[in-house]
């Protein structure tokens, strides 16, 4: 069974798309993951990515300090996370 | 660049190099030629030739129309309504202009909600922006029926013709009217500015002969403009062959690469433009294997652009940002041509793919 939690953080498009698909490969169908993520446009491709691949976006917000390893200071690019159910069938991938 | 354009403009070199507001014989000469090219766009755009202003270009027929009626209509509200997706010059001069920007929506095709705009341009608007069609993903705005909304709301419409003059008829439905001939196949250094007589608007800059284009616009490229413009709507049935090239590219792409999404809407779009967006693959690299075998497309992907954000216009639309390819169709693109991009294209995006490690993904 795979990490819950993906870091991208840094990583710039596609790259945190990719590193959550494979995450996604590696768990059982219906569990949440979790991503971090600083790049401008995972803000779109996280949700695009999955309604292509029927998974379900729970929630993107801010990432708290306390939840980000506290290494997120404030001079550095805002860091979000984002909430994903993988699809319950053999759809997720 | 249209040959015409660029017959008509070297002739209008050897004519029309004056000043056109110089009253000195070859000042005349100029003014007849910038006249007759005004006269030849309005009659093209089904406007009144004292409705045509000559601008510095596009981006500066957008910024002017924006600051001008929402300076006018200051007393009656500070509020521009705008789709989405509109060119990024017309948010920026909406930014600068309004009180408020009010944004409504589109859908996945990148069609806007027109129930949102219908309730939008009401109380306290200055001025409504809709584009005719999206340039970036093709899909045509039902300008129509948000016309018939501003007209009831007694709001004027600016409508950005830019991507449509010259592929599309842009019909009546507008009290502002951009058209862009550097898309057409015109020369850069001008553009076309339509303003119905009815529309109050006070200029935003210094006092100037022509408050459109402060100092005057170069008469070449008006006449260049026209020239092209009429020689583009004499040749429709070769614009509109590239509606089936089209057809062929969306058809192609959807069968031979996986994990594709092919954006825009299928059927009311641009007749030459097709946009699509590959997951897992960045668009830069895919825009540097496809520039290797001689194919030059655009991107909406953060990657390409300079302010590494990804193009508004598909974040609005809710499609795939990265792996984003744009494709615009010349005039003279041939099927044997489209052919040899299809051939091409599986392979590029499957080798960016596998440089990525997102093959088996």
């Amino acid at each position: 069974m795979g990490s819950t939690l993906v870091d991208a953080r840094g990583l710039r498009c596609p790259a945190p798309v990719i590193a959550l698909a494979r995450a996604a490969r590696e768990v059982a169908p219906g569990t949440v993951l979790t991503v971090w993520w600083t790049d401008p446009a995972a803000r779109h491709d996280i949700p695009a990515w999955a309604r292509m691949r029927g998974h379900k976006v729970l929630v993107t917000e801010p990432l708290a300090p306390e939840e980000g390893d506290g290494d997120g200071g404030a001079d550095v690019t805002p860091a979000y996370v984002t909430r994903v159910r993988t699809a319950s069938g053999d759809a997720a991938g | 660049m249209h040959p015409v354009a660029q017959e008509a403009f070297l002739a209008a070199l050897e004519q029309g190099w004056a000043d056109p507001r110089r009253l000195h014989a070859e000042g005349r000469r100029a003014r007849l030629l910038l006249d007759g090219a005004r006269e030849a766009l309005a009659e093209m755009l089904g406007a009144r030739t004292e409705e045509i202003h000559l601008t510095a270009g596009h981006t500066a027929s957008l910024h002017a129309a924006v600051a001008a009626v929402a300076r006018a209509r200051r007393r009656v509200g500070g509020r521009v309504v705008v789709s989405a997706v509109e060119r990024a010059a017309v948010l920026a001069a909406a930014t600068l202009a309004a009180d408020e920007v009010v944004t409504v929506p589109v859908d996945r095709t990148g069609r806007l909600d027109l129930r949102a705009w219908q309730d939008a341009v009401g109380l306290d608007v200055a001025l409504a922006a809709l584009q005719h069609a999206n340039g970036e993903v093709g899909t045509l705005q039902p300008v129509a029926a948000a016309f018939e909304a501003t007209t009831r709301a007694g709001v004027p419409l600016l409508v950005d013709a830019g991507a449509s003059v010259g592929h599309v008829d842009v019909g009546a439905h507008w009290d502002l009217l951009a058209a862009d001939p550097s898309d057409w196949g015109g020369i850069a250094g001008v553009g076309v500015l339509a303003v119905r007589s009815r529309v109050r608007t006070t200029p935003t800059g210094p006092e100037d002969e022509d408050p459109w284009a402060p100092g005057g616009v170069s008469v070449p490229a008006a006449v260049a403009a026209a020239a092209s413009l009429r020689a583009v709507l004499a040749d429709r049935a070769r614009s509109e062959a590239r509606r089936a090239l089209v057809d062929r590219i969306r058809e192609q792409v959807a069968q031979t690469v996986r994990d594709v999404e092919i954006v825009g809407d299928p059927v009311d779009r641009l007749p030459h433009v097709v946009t699509f967006s590959c997951l897992y693959v960045d668009g830069e690299t895919l825009l540097g294997e496809l520039d290797r075998k001689g194919f030059a497309v655009g991107s909406g992907s953060a990657c390409t652009s300079s302010s590494l954000q990804p193009s508004h216009v598909l974040a609005a639309m809710g499609v795939l940002t990265h792996g984003n390819v744009r494709i615009a169709l010349p005039v003279t693109a041939t099927p044997d041509d489209v052919e040899a991009f299809c051939a091409v294209l599986p392979r590029a995006v499957a080798e960016v793919r596998r440089m990525a490690g997102a093959t088996d993904l």
